[in-house]
């Protein structure tokens, strides 16, 4: 489990970047908190800078958009999923569990 | 409709394949294209795929094929409108009666190097492959041309440890996109990282042995040794198979507003289209965007038989070079003003808005995709 930011710094609509081995995404999307892969499937570009819309990201260097429950792409150029993460909220804080990565084929 | 010929199998290609399915076009599409290779992403050419972290393999577009007939490493050598016959290099003659010109275009390659080896161009896969066994430990390599091809060309050498020279011949790269000052900007990121450029000075000869190049001599005189040469000087639209089709071509496919050549059921989209702009005039244009977003409304066009709805390109352009990532929207290039809005060029992290008679028209940002993004669909709001 590792510690994403406070509830109150991820207003609805915003994103954040966890930098790491496998940097992390986590967007506020109306509400709902979803973590995925921050690098996108097609090539390098950081989704947390992506354009939030609904539960839908666009990566921000050629408009693939991953739906954020899922992590499957919904259109060219991305073709493979991004892994998603399960997102705990407690006391205020977001906190991601790294361990339940899966794989979405 | 019943049949749908798609000539060229790059990502104009494909994307007019993947919007006549969508589109409920359940009849047959035929795909025909010069390369045997199957659809692929050709951005990462210039940078990693050349740079050898990212396999030929990632580089395919699609995994599915759409129910269509793919005739890979065929050329479509003519077309007669009048029967709908497609000749095939192959000797082959596919009959249809709706015909999708995707073939793009072929680099520009330098005069006098035509017999020598170590002199490239840059657009396939293939051209791919061939510079990178060509990119030795040690290589001296001058790229002529400082547009985006050469650009990225230049850091990916740079990053390989390559020494690297970047020959333009105008002042200023990317002036008439970008304006002098930005355009300057681009010109620093090369000399940030160690590569020699020289601006304003065209090539006059290339230096060989006989049969290999050995250097470049540019118009003031000065010899610049070269191992390798890239060319970056542009494109010419794949028309050469159109002639006597009656189709009109000029510096590519004549279309309307709609991509629809004077033939209704003959549309052309991506690298080869030289679409009518609302304004008048025609304008074609080569980038990844463009042959992505023509084919949604061309294949409409095509499928309803006349023109009923009009092309808006997002004049979305972006190009990686030495790290940094550079990101266009709009029409940067009639613009009368330039405005930094947010950050500094000096720590290469800002966005630009460019404006004409005071309005927005374009946008410019490096390292900056957040807000690019932002702009880039407040832009659109605003001029769509």
């Amino acid at each position: 489990m590792i510690t994403a930011c406070a509830v109150d710094d991820l207003p609805v609509g915003e994103s954040m970047r966890i930098s790491g081995e496998v940097a992390i995404a986590v967007f506020n999307a109306d509400g709902e908190i979803y973590a995925i892969d921050d690098t996108c499937s097609h090539q390098d570009a950081s989704l947390s800078e992506g354009w939030l819309e609904g539960c839908f990201v666009e990566c921000p260097l050629h408009a693939a958009l991953f739906d954020l429950r899922t992590g499957v792409p919904t259109c060219l150029p991305a073709k493979k999923p991004v892994r998603t993460y399960s997102v705990v909220v407690q006391d205020g804080m977001i906190y991601v569990d790294t361990r339940s990565r899966e794989a979405v084929a | 409709m019943r049949t749908v010929a798609v000539v060229g199998a790059s990502l104009a290609g494909l994307r007019s394949v993947e919007e006549l399915r969508k589109q409920g076009f359940d009849g047959r599409i035929v795909v025909i294209g010069e390369e045997v290779h199957a659809p692929y992403d050709r951005p990462p050419l210039t940078k990693a795929f050349l740079a050898g972290t990212l396999p030929a393999a990632e580089l395919a577009l699609s995994d599915d094929d759409f129910a269509a007939e793919w005739k890979l490493g065929v050329r479509a050598d003519r077309v007669d409108p009048s029967t709908g016959s497609v000749h095939l290099s192959s000797g082959e003659i596919v009959r249809t009666d709706g015909l999708v010109i995707a073939t793009g275009g072929r680099p520009r390659a330098l005069p006098g190097t035509a017999a020598m080896s170590g002199v490239h161009t840059l657009r396939t896969l293939d051209d791919a492959v061939a510079l990178q066994a060509d990119l030795r430990p040690g290589a001296r390599v001058v790229v002529v041309g400082a547009g985006w091809i050469g650009a990225e060309v230049a850091s990916t050498c740079r990053a390989l440890d390559l020494d690297v020279t970047v020959v333009e011949a105008a002042p200023v790269p990317m002036e008439r996109a970008l304006g002098a000052t930005l355009g300057a900007l681009c010109a620093d990121l090369h000399t940030d990282h160690g590569v020699e450029l020289r601006l304003g000075v065209g090539v006059a000869a290339f230096a060989h042995n006989g049969s290999r190049v050995t250097g470049v001599v540019l118009r003031d005189g000065s010899h610049l040794p070269a191992d390798v040469v890239v060319a970056g000087i542009g494109m010419e639209p794949a028309t050469g198979w159109l002639r006597g089709s009656g189709l009109p071509l000029d510096n590519g496919v004549l279309c309307d507003t709609g991509c629809v050549t004077s033939i209704p059921s003959v549309v052309a989209v991506g690298d080869v289209a030289r679409y009518r702009t609302p304004l008048g005039g025609h304008v074609r244009h080569e980038h990844w965007t463009n042959a992505s977003e023509q084919p949604v409304v061309a294949v409409r066009n095509l499928l309803a038989g006349a023109t009923i709805e009009t092309f808006r390109p997002s004049g979305y352009v972006w190009s990686d070079q030495y790290g940094v990532r550079l990101q266009i929207a709009g029409e940067t290039a009639g613009a009368d003003e330039i405005a930094v809005i947010d950050g500094s060029p000096d720590d290469r992290k800002f966005v630009a808005e460019f404006r004409r008679s005071g309005q927005p028209v374009g946008i410019f940002a490096m390292n900056n995709a957040k807000l690019f993004g932002r702009m880039r669909r407040q832009l659109a709001a605003a001029t769509g």
